[in-house]
């Protein structure tokens, strides 16, 4: 159950009382105030708010690329607001997917390269990496653009080998920071039926912020970010969550 | 190491730069071995001299001859080991071009006085045996291609036969055991000589070299010498190798300034050119540094990555050095005889790889430290 009011227990990711505040000049912007939020295994949630309301700020806390003011974040049993820099990298290599709007690739390295990179942070012989990235672009449709540089991919493309190097050391959840927000109708349609599919057929937990209320219909769940806290839209009933709940 | 293909994918980015860079380094090296070749010679030159001798000349001029009757005098100055005597004979070698210094020489004695240039004994045997015969160093046999046992024809200079031709036999040919040792010299017989030139000069030489004992006897010994032939018709000038080559060395101090001064400003140049492709180079790549990082490459690898390009770029500009080996010695060939030869020694070598990596960790230094510092949320909301 996907949950903003703080009183769960034993979800997958427990947010509890989460506040950030940036110094800009003397004015202090409180941009989340007593942010809770909890997400269990195989939840699909977008988050929408107005520009500046603190989405990727918020994506940023979860994914142990920032640290809060004030207040936990808890993936799985481990609260990461009390680790070290250092240890945060490892967690981050360990449980946590990214794909961001842009500049995800880097562009000297083939597409197969690219998802190769979070294996290298592992034990995994060179032939195991391989099989785990064909893998990974086999899941993403693009078994046949592996030897393929970014610039040779279309930018739905190129989101789709995004979305395989985030999946293929397989972490606990993916973090989505507008990855639509780049594309066209139909390779935007294509990467969420691809998010989607990882929810509901590889019981992925993805986190997603968007702008575009048609892509945060296909999300389990819409979460509005509003002075500083999350607010529930409205569950969606249909079929395909129901499925997964 | 995995991370090699993400390296080497990094450093062909942009491949003219990474040429240029290289390029750089090559060059500067290639100078750094030059400048280091060119010094080395120098003092090298500079250290064919040996404490262990004094040369003594005829007061009046280096021209004027010295009566061989000197000899025995001399030997009986306390602290004297041996003696010899040469005289300079000035032959041309088919052409003028083709100069080498020749010596006339005191068989006996010579090898006494310099133990460090080596004939093998069968071939000084053959030698003393020939009143014809000559011993050439190792450097002017190769540029002349001789072989043992060839006829060399001399047309003499001298006073009152200018223009004869002497044949010598090659019966001999030394080398030095060490790298400055000269090799060029030619010998011949003092016997040879002294009955082909006319009675004035049967009885002169040119010079006298001593081996002394103890270097720290040297100006007591060169005093005794000079002393003797006080008010003699032939006054003697008696000084150490070193003192000989003292306006040599002074020289050669001012040489080796000016050379660490152009080799400081051309590494200096070397590490600004590296330092500001390396530093445009991390900042080109702050999105995809900050990728890594959110993907969990940790600060100290993408540290590493980026001091590992600049390494690997410094090891390719070692080609450089590459380059001078091979070059250097070809450039000193027309200057065989006149200097001692210019060769690249390991040691420049090994300085030249040493400079190369420093720079490279040194200009690269800055850019990698902003590099780990890089934060990701700075870096993707930068962009
Ligand atoms: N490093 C920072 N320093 C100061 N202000 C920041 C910083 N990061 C974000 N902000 C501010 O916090 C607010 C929320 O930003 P952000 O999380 O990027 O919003 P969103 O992703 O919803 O557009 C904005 O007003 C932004 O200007
Ligand atoms: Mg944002």
């Amino acid at each position: 159950m996907i949950s903003v009011n703080g009183n769960q227990a034993n979800s997958l990711i427990q947010v509890r009382g989460l506040d950030k505040t940036y110094r800009r000049g003397n004015e202090d912007i409180h941009v989340l105030q007593g942010l809770n939020l909890d997400v269990d295994q195989g939840d699909f949630v977008a988050f929408m708010g107005p520009s500046g309301s603190g989405k990727t700020t918020l994506l940023n806390l979860l994914g142990g690329l920032d640290l809060p003011t004030r207040g936990s974040v808890t993936v799985a049993g481990d609260e990461i607001t009390h680790m070290s820099r250092r240890r945060l990298t490892q967690w981050r290599a360990r449980h946590v997917g990214f794909i961001f709007q842009m500049y995800n690739l880097i562009p000297v390295l083939t597409a197969l390269q690219n998802v190769e990179l979070p294996l290298l942070l592992t034990r995994l012989s060179r032939a195991e990496r391989r099989r785990h990235v064909e893998t990974a672009l086999a899941i993403v449709g693009l078994s046949d653009r592996m030897q393929h540089f970014p610039r040779q991919l279309s930018g739905g493309q190129e989101q789709r080998v995004a979305i395989a190097r985030a999946i293929v050391a397989d972490p606990t959840f993916l973090l989505c920071d507008e990855p639509t927000g780049d594309l066209d109708r139909k390779s935007a349609d294509e990467v969420m039926d691809l998010l989607q599919r990882l929810v509901n057929e590889h019981r992925k937990t993805v986190l997603m912020v968007t702008h575009d209320p048609l892509v945060a219909r296909i999300a389990k769940l819409t979460l509005h970010l509003e002075k500083g806290v999350l607010v529930e839209a409205g569950a969606r009933q249909d079929a395909a969550a129901g499925a997964v709940s | 190491m995995k991370y090699a293909r993400l390296i080497f994918a990094n450093l062909l980015r942009k491949k003219t730069r990474l040429a240029l860079t290289i390029g750089s380094f090559a060059a500067a090296l290639f100078l750094f071995a030059l400048l280091g070749v060119v010094g080395n010679t120098f003092s090298l030159a500079n250290g064919v001299v040996s404490a262990h001798r004094l040369v003594i000349t005829n007061r009046t001029s280096i021209i004027n001859l010295l009566p061989l009757s000197y000899r025995d005098q001399i030997l009986r100055v306390p602290g004297v080991q041996s003696i010899t005597h040469n005289n300079w004979f000035g032959g041309v070698y088919q052409d003028p071009k083709n100069f080498f210094p020749q010596f006339v020489i005191d068989p006996q004695n010579q090898r006494r006085v310099y133990p460090e240039l080596i004939v093998p004994k069968a071939q000084w045997q053959t030698f003393l045996n020939d009143r014809m015969g000559a011993v050439v160093g190792a450097a002017t046999a190769r540029r002349f291609g001789w072989k043992l046992g060839d006829r060399i024809p001399l047309t003499t200079t001298l006073y009152g036969l200018a223009g004869k031709v002497w044949d010598f036999n090659l019966d001999g040919i030394y080398h030095g055991t060490q790298p400055q040792d000269d090799q060029t010299q030619f010998w011949i017989q003092w016997a040879y000589y002294k009955e082909s030139v006319p009675p004035q000069l049967q009885g002169q030489v040119g010079w006298y070299v001593l081996r002394i004992r103890n270097p720290d006897d040297a100006p007591r010994i060169a005093r005794a010498v000079d002393r003797m032939f006080i008010n003699s018709p032939n006054e003697t000038r008696t000084e150490t190798e070193s003192a000989f080559a003292a306006g040599w060395v002074k020289q050669f101090a001012n040489i080796k300034l000016l050379i660490l001064s152009i080799g400081s400003v051309v590494f200096f140049t070397l590490l600004l050119v590296t330092g500001n492709t390396m530093a445009t180079s991390v900042r080109e790549r702050t999105a995809e540094l900050a990728i890594l990082k959110a993907i969990g490459f940790s600060d100290r690898a993408v540290l590493g990555f980026i001091l590992a390009e600049s390494l690997l770029i410094a090891l390719a500009g070692c080609i450089g050095l590459v380059f001078a080996g091979v070059l250097i010695p070809a450039l000193g060939q027309p200057l065989a005889g006149l200097l001692p030869a210019l060769v690249v020694t390991p040691a420049v070598l090994g300085y030249g790889v040493l400079a190369a990596v420093a720079v490279g960790f040194a200009s690269a230094l800055l850019p990698a430290l902003s590099a780990r510092r890089l934060r990701v949320v700075d870096a993707l909301r930068r962009v």
